[in-house]
């Protein structure tokens, strides 16, 4: 039989008949590699990211999808994690922060910039922004100052190092689009 | 771990239905950022959550044939608001759920969601009444259909009978056919907030662009559910396009609305709002119609 790309696995909502309480096994990609696990449906997908993964850059912040500490990319689109229940990401692509790092521990562009740039301050809202950073620098578009500005607004950073962030996330969307400019321009010749 | 009782994840809108009736104490949860958030703060402890949010088959917005705008209950905010064909007829409604919460919020928070909470709010919902969109709800007797003034029963509560769910959102050629609007959301800050009042409005004018045809103005928060504010825009119709009979429809909204004192904001200064950002929305509802004032 041929192999399908992709399957799209559905399953079911099983109850334990002792405890009663209710798993399903969610099986998805998280940061490029195939992962399954049993959770328990009460759960946030934030709760099964830190718990079963030890995806630790996923933060515990509002927990009411106000702060965006949690933020992760579910196919490509910016979600609060803590409200987005964990039986939900059956088949989806998750990312994380820690998916950014490089084959040997190399720190990506945002990254960088966030260090260069002062943006880190307490460090707790960081990976969130981050995250929402990759999905804005990914659309490949040029943005101004005051769209970036909204599409970071779903994130609360209380050491208020807002401007600092924006410049970090302005100077490697300009870097990447430069450098793309470039690359068009060698095929070009 | 939210504080449940037991979650049934539908497989299709008859399935939802179906486990609906089977369970009928449970909630309908769709992209979550009300229940889930209600659910933490320790309301609904212990509840039974019928999930809709794989539903895909309700996702999307349609051009029917007979021209009518379909948008699936479960489309995300920020899925109307990139959608071509939301942008092409009935922008307003695009650029109004782009003022909800924040990107990540935009991202799950459904318009059929939006709706359904029955919030006054909801900056969906003004855009909507304006819009006259028609609710489609699915039941146990089928697929019924009702105007948006009709859905709201009181703050908090639609008319979503036993076993129903909200399946689409409805807007008709001849409601959105030669209309421009405008929404204007009055909050504290410019993201992650809630209306103080919101105003979305829409007009058709004349081959000359002279005339109102037809004034069409709607109201989040100037009510305890979102409202159309039926006196000034009779008073509306007909007016020839000036700034005098804007200020003259903007001042009849007192006819109609009835907002309260809140935390938010007093009865007196959302009762000023509610005339000035009528007025306002008028005004670039007439620019985008082509008209001058």
């Amino acid at each position: 039989m041929e192999e399908k790309k992709n399957p799209v696995m559905k399953h079911a909502v099983m109850t334990d008949p002792g405890s009663g309480k209710q798993y399903k096994l969610v099986r998805c990609r998280i940061n490029g590699v195939e992962r399954e696990t049993m959770v328990d449906v009460r759960a946030s997908l934030t709760d099964m990211l830190r718990n079963d993964y030890s995806l630790s850059s996923v933060k515990k912040g509002c927990e009411v999808g106000e702060c965006g500490a949690c933020n992760v990319i579910i196919d490509g689109e910016c979600y609060n994690s803590c409200i987005y229940l964990a039986v939900w990401a059956d088949g989806k692509d998750i990312r994380t922060l820690e998916g950014l790092m490089g084959p040997n521990g190399e720190l990506s562009d945002i990254q960088q910039a966030f260090i260069d740039e002062a943006a880190v301050q307490c460090g707790f809202c960081t990976p969130g922004v981050i995250m929402s950073a990759v999905e804005i620098l990914e659309s490949g578009k040029e943005y101004t100052r005051d769209e970036l500005r909204k599409l970071l607004s779903g994130h609360l950073c209380r050491c208020t190092g807002y401007e600092n962030i924006l410049n970090a996330v302005e100077k490697t969307m300009k870097k990447r689009l430069s450098e793309k400019e470039a690359a068009a321009g060698q095929t070009a010749e | 771990m939210y504080d449940m009782k037991a979650l049934y994840e539908a497989e299709s809108v008859q399935d939802a239905v179906r486990l609906l009736e089977e369970h009928p104490e449970a909630q309908i949860i769709a992209g979550g950022s009300d229940v889930l958030v209600q659910m933490r703060e320790g309301k609904r402890a212990g509840v039974e959550l019928v999930s809709i949010y794989g539903l895909d088959e309700l996702r999307g917005v349609k051009l029917e044939e007979d021209g009518t705008l379909r948008i699936g209950s479960l489309t995300s905010f920020s899925h109307i608001t990139k959608d071509p064909l939301i942008q092409k007829y009935i922008n307003v409604l695009g650029e109004a759920v782009d003022m909800v919460g924040g990107p990540q919020i935009r991202n799950i928070g459904t318009i059929g969601g939006n709706t359904c909470n029955g919030v006054t709010s909801a900056d969906s919902a003004s855009t909507l009444h304006a819009w006259d969109a028609v609710i489609e709800l699915t039941g146990p007797q089928g697929v019924r259909l009702t105007p948006i003034k009709d859905f709201y029963i009181k703050a908090g509560k639609v008319d979503l009978r036993p076993a129903e769910i909200q399946t689409g959102i409805l807007i008709r050629k001849e409601s959105y056919e030669g209309y421009a609007g405008h929404y204007i959301k009055y909050a504290m800050r410019n993201a992650m907030d809630i209306a103080t009042l919101g105003c979305s409005v829409n007009v058709k004018l004349s081959a000359d662009k002279k005339v109102f045809e037809d004034v069409r103005i709607a109201y989040g928060v100037a009510g305890p559910v979102p409202m159309r504010a039926v006196h000034a825009e009779e008073a509306g119709r007909g007016l020839e396009v000036t700034d005098g009979n804007i200020e003259k429809i903007g001042d009849t909204v007192l006819e109609d609305v009835t907002p309260r004192d809140s935390w938010r904001a007093s009865k007196a200064f959302r009762e000023h709002i509610s005339k000035v950002l009528c007025k306002r929305a008028l005004r670039e509802a007439v620019l985008r119609a082509g008209g001058a004032v």
